[in-house]
């Protein structure tokens, strides 16, 4: 509960606007962001129940264009890009020679040879540098930092379309999961995406900088009847940890691949050659050291990251949390951490420690909390 | 900041637990301010069974907000002699109402003179403009 120094902090184009709406705003990944403006827990409920605004103009964007964009795209992320509609998105990861996770990331096809990666705030420069030396292999491939060019809000919850929808012309209904469109919203240019990181339906929102803050304003107005808040970090950590989605620095880090945190399914080791490919192919064969679990607590207490699993009773740890809290929709106390692979078994009973005191959990199915579909 | 309210007839620590003091009872809590700062309360670990005793300045709980968890650090010492049993269930009521129905522990009061140390209303709000 100490003040600090915010002023080396990042601004995003909305700061001014969540000061006006009495945002708390912390640091993170370099930034200062808004983590609630009403209460987490009101803003985690509208979400699930009517709509949430975020800013998340923090995240960054890069452009990888030119003929070799696609050849060099397989090459650098485990993912298949080969197989990418035009307007079409994709999650995948930055993996090292080893298989650790540089960074997860979401993938566009924008155009024929138009592609836009977007990055963790964080992981901004590291990524950059990254794909800029990787890309230097590769004939016809021109790669661009966007991030400061770029804003993006994303309003999700089961009354995004309707809230969205007066607003554009474009045919909401007709933009399919994990595909985008360009289109003006509230006449402002858009790329309207239908992704999100909170479990429910929802749209994000590609702009300018310069647009951003009459596209917030516009929005949140166009849905205060449908009980639309703008929204927090904090909302956005509870929804994510709920939907068991893996959040850069906790579940992923470069000690960890993709294999491990049950991303699998975005490995494509028959594609072809990629960054990764040799190790996580091993570990593909050999079996994970260790998984990603959902833990529930049977007993009372709040699981953080941090906190040590052991097996009922015994002296050694067999692993750790990564995130935890409070599932706000679910009512459990929930956390997602790894285990050593023979202990990653659901319905098992395990232990955390929570400050000293062996507090009993299960091993439950992921994710925690998955959206009746309409 | 200005919509906090931190009433003038309680004492206050640095760690933002309030106390208010009747004959040789105190009733401990913590402060608008601090419920603010922490979100929406989830739970809360009290010395739950009142057959302990709290000392100045040493930790005599746990707080669990959505984000993260703070210890309670009591202001003064003494037996405890009541615990806010509603807050098992409902932490919630500390955000709500923090210096009334938000109360968490009753003390007998061992050694008074560590009420001196501790802040008025005015002096409390000061402390806070200058983190």
């Amino acid at each position: 509960m100490t003040a600090q120094d915010t002023s080396s902090l990042k601004r995003t184009p909305l700061y001014e606007q969540h000061r006006a709406l009495g945002a708390k705003l912390v640091e993170f990944g370099g930034w200062d962001m808004p983590v609630q403006y009403s209460s987490i827990v009101d803003e985690h409920r509208a979400v699930r129940t009517r709509a949430g605004l975020f800013d998340v103009s923090h995240m960054g964007e890069f452009k990888i264009e030119g003929p070799g964009a696609a050849a060099f795209l397989q090459y650098l992320v485990p993912n298949d890009v080969s197989h990418l509609a035009i307007h079409q998105a994709l999650y995948t990861q930055l993996c090292l020679p080893n298989g650790g996770t540089i960074d997860d990331l979401l993938i566009y096809r924008l155009a024929d040879m138009h592609y836009m990666l977007v990055v963790n705030a964080a992981n901004i420069d590291k990524d950059f540098a990254w794909v800029e030396r990787q890309a230097k292999h590769f004939q016809d491939v021109h790669v661009f930092n966007q991030s400061d060019a770029t804003a993006l809000l994303a309003l999700q919850g089961p009354a995004a379309q309707a809230i969205l929808q007066p607003l554009t012309d474009v045919d909401l209904s007709s933009i399919r999961y994990y595909h985008c469109a360009p289109g003006m919203v509230a006449g402002v240019n858009c790329i309207i995406s239908r992704t999100g990181y909170t479990g429910e339906d929802g749209f994000e929102l590609y702009c300018a900088p310069v647009d951003v803050t009459g596209l917030w304003t516009d929005l949140l107005n166009a849905g205060k009847e449908q009980g639309l808040l703008p929204a927090g970090l904090g909302a956005r950590d509870t929804l994510r940890l709920e939907a068991a989605y893996c959040l850069y620095g906790h579940e992923l880090d470069e000690q960890t691949n993709p294999l491990e945190a049950n991303l699998g399914w975005t490995i494509k080791l028959q594609k072809g050659n990629f960054i990764g490919r040799d190790a996580l192919l091993q570990v593909k064969e050999q079996g994970p050291k260790r998984k990603l679990v959902g833990v529930e607590l049977i007993e009372r207490g709040v699981p953080r990251g941090g906190y040590l699993i052991y097996e009922n009773d015994q002296p050694q740890p067999i692993g750790a949390l990564t995130s935890g809290g409070p599932g706000l929709t679910v009512n459990k106390n929930i956390g997602l951490g790894y285990v050593e692979a023979a202990h990653a078994v659901v319905g098992h009973t395990v232990q955390i420690d929570i400050r000293g005191r062996r507090t009993a959990a299960q091993i439950v199915a992921l994710p925690f909390y998955k959206r009746e579909k309409q | 900041m200005a919509s906090l309210n931190h009433p003038a007839d309680l004492k206050y620590s640095e760690t933002d637990e309030w106390v208010r003091v009747e004959g040789d009872q105190a009733t401990i809590g913590i402060t608008d301010y601090a419920q603010d700062q922490l979100g929406d309360i989830v739970y809360l670990e009290l010395p739950w069974d009142a057959a302990q005793s709290v000392s100045h300045e040493q930790k005599f709980g746990d707080i669990e907000s959505v984000k993260a968890t703070s210890e309670l650090i009591s202001p003064i010492s003494g037996a405890v002699t009541r615990v806010n049993e509603e807050l098992k269930d409902h932490p919630e009521l500390i955000n709500d109402s923090p210096y009334e129905d938000g109360w968490m522990l009753v003390v007998k009061l061992s050694n008074p003179a560590e009420l001196d140390r501790l802040m008025s209303a005015d002096e409390y709000e000061k402390f806070l403009q200058g983190r």
